[in-house]
């Protein structure tokens, strides 16, 4: 159906502070076919680059000071969140354990070579890729459920205040949502607010 | 449930460990842990302790909820996240002891400042300094079409965040739409404002002193006219830590009040910036450390800066509910918080008072009797009969007059117009 395709190259931002180790790190990530977008040594250029970057990927080391600001920007801009790979000193598996629960997609270690750089980018984009698509699931059943749950609220509101029938009460936010071109959820919403004029 | 009594002395057979990490910030308002390790408050209550400094609250998330570290100063709002499980968060923190009270400013570039003068020379003579300059340069900027002004804080969960979202919007300034609010380093801080990448921000000391001895920042308001006396950091610990620990726990929290109690003595403050300005703490010129330790803080001009950092009087050790409370009160306003909960539940879950009061018993030192107070009533001194003994307190006012009763924290909440809640507040129950 579709002609093989080459790998399209990953594309990596690489945040850290020390110029040596990065350009080591850099090297190892070229040679395993990744595209090195840019080096940022810290924070003066960090924002900026993630603005405008589009990078696949984020790499940053783990004792940089940048991560509280990376990850609030990754918070931002949730409409194109990126994977966060954490570069870690080896010998330290317990913190890169740590990293990993609290939302970061994985984590290279000092020192590794090339072809296992390839493959941990892989299994932090794939695994990235789960978790969002998780807690955007998790997001939208905990909207439809609030949602639910002010309908109901606000259908027995009016059974009370206004001595309407359930199916009743419901028809009554329907045809208010349809004629004011409004969400059931809005109509249900500005009815609970107006509860003390009822 | 330990009993007070157990928690007083270690056993020597005592199954507990003796050794503990911790994890610090380079802040001044690390005093305390610094100061517990380098005069041997820790040595005397039996721990062993090594500090870790660590170059972000991220990471101090991380290792404490991995278990590198059993405990550390946080900002007060991330034990808060923990229980929420938000902000990265996947294990509950406690905490039974506040780190003291006020220790940030505000510092606007040079430029920003001289606007703001030119703007309303009046409203930039007021005391305090209300953020109505600040509005009079938006709007300006706004007309010219500069673009929008970016100010920083130190966590998405922090006072800072809190503070300073607090004095823009009584000025009627919308941090979400008037401005951009990014996050960054404590560290960070100087040398992005140097930049030009940001145009002001709210930061712990030594950085505001940095900044302004360096030329490239100006104080515009501290954290104590935004709120008088108002909780900063916590020593949090994870839940499980808590369960299994109680009386190492305990230990450290006798250690840490004894700390504090020796940082309030103003004899000792030169030292103490001698001390937490070195290579392995702070790691920043001891020049800059000093003013805000020894009442020098003079940026903002006010009479008396004694309390720009309060360590121990004023029950500055108590984990007040009522803090917790109006820290969770912010996170809805500005719509951190994504779900229905009982925020009161959530205080009494995380801030343990009573635990407090076990641990610091054998300590000379009089304890609130109570769990809450109404914050903002006070605009001078008072004293808190309900109390072990009579205890002196400083005022607690905020900058906008408004009273907070934790008993009535809904109304409190409905009552700001300026708010990006996620929840309508009648949902939240509580």
């Amino acid at each position: 159906m579709s002609l093989p395709q080459s790998p399209r190259p990953v594309r990596v931002l690489l945040v850290d502070e020390s110029p040596r180790r990065s350009s080591v790190l850099a090297d190892a990530l070229r040679a395993s076919g990744c595209d090195v977008l840019a080096t940022i040594p810290c924070g003066v250029d960090l924002y900026a680059s993630l603005d405008r970057t589009d990078a696949d990927v984020i790499i940053i080391d783990m004792e940089s000071p940048d991560r509280d600001m990376l990850e609030d920007m990754h918070r931002l801009t949730a409409e194109n969140p990126r994977p966060i790979v954490m570069f870690v000193d080896d010998g330290d598996p317990e913190s890169i354990r740590a990293a990993v629960r609290a939302g970061v997609a994985g984590y290279v270690v000092r020192g590794v070579d090339r072809e296992r750089v390839r493959s941990v980018l892989d299994v932090a984009m794939a695994r990235f890729e789960e978790m969002q698509a998780l807690r955007d699931e998790l997001q939208r059943a905990r909207v439809s459920l609030d949602e639910r749950k002010l309908v109901d609220e606000a259908k027995r509101l009016l059974m009370t205040k206004r001595g309407m029938g359930e199916d009743e009460a419901y028809k009554a936010l329907r045809k208010m949502a349809m004629t004011r071109n409004m969400r059931l959820v809005e109509v249900a919403r500005s009815v609970l607010n107006m509860v003390d004029l009822l | 449930m330990t009993s007070a009594n157990a928690l007083h002395h270690r056993d020597p057979t005592d199954s507990e460990p003796s050794r503990v990490r911790l994890g610090f910030v380079p802040l001044t308002d690390a005093a305390p842990i610094i100061i517990a390790k380098e005069r041997g408050f820790f040595r005397k209550v039996g721990l062993d302790v090594s500090l870790s400094r660590e170059p972000s609250w991220s990471n101090i998330r991380d290792k404490l909820t991995a278990g590198i570290l059993d405990a550390a100063p946080v900002l007060a709002p991330m034990a808060l996240a923990a229980d929420l499980g938000i902000g990265g968060f996947s294990t509950p923190l406690v905490t039974a002891l506040s780190l003291g009270l006020n220790g940030n400013a505000i510092t606007l570039s040079p430029e920003l400042f001289r606007q703001m003068t030119e703007l309303d020379p009046a409203g930039m003579a007021e005391r305090p300094r209300s953020a109505r300059p600040l509005r009079r340069a938006i709007e300006a900027r706004r007309h010219g079409g500069d673009r929008r002004l970016t100010l920083a804080a130190v966590f998405p969960f922090s006072a800072h965040m809190y503070e300073l979202r607090y004095w823009l919007a009584a000025a009627g300034i919308d941090p979400d739409r008037d401005l951009r609010i990014i996050v960054a380093a404590p560290p960070t801080m100087v040398g992005l404002l140097r930049a030009g990448n940001i145009d002001g921000f709210c930061v712990g000391e030594p950085w505001s002193s940095y900044a302004s001895q360096l030329g490239c920042g100006k104080v515009v308001v501290a954290k104590y006219d935004i709120w008088n006396n108002s909780p900063e950091k916590v020593l949090a610990v994870t839940r499980d830590w808590h369960d299994q620990h109680p009386r190492t726990h305990a230990a450290l929290i006798r250690a840490l009040v004894e700390a504090a109690r020796w940082l309030d003595d103003p004899e000792h403050r030169l030292e103490a910036a001698h001390v937490i300005s070195g290579e392995s703490f702070i790691d920043a010129p001891v020049d800059a450390v000093r003013p805000s330790l020894l009442g020098e803080f003079d940026d903002v001009e006010r009479d008396d800066n004694t309390d720009f950092h309060v360590f121990h009087r004023y029950a500055a050790t108590f984990p007040w509910q009522s803090h917790a409370l109006w820290l969770l009160g912010q996170m809805w306003r500005w719509g951190q918080i994504d779900r229905a909960c009982d925020l009161p539940a959530i205080a009494e879950r995380v801030y343990l008072p009573g635990f407090y009061r076990d641990a610091a018993a054998p300590l000379d030192i009089a304890t609130p009797a109570v769990n809450s107070k109404v914050e903002g009533q006070h605009g001078s001194p008072w004293t808190l009969t309900d109390a072990t003994a009579p205890m002196r307190m400083g005022p607690d006012g905020f900058i906008d007059g408004r009273v907070f009763d934790p008993a009535h924290w809904r109304e409190y909440l409905s009552a700001f117009d300026i708010a990006h809640p996620l929840i309508a507040i009648d949902r939240m129950r509580g």
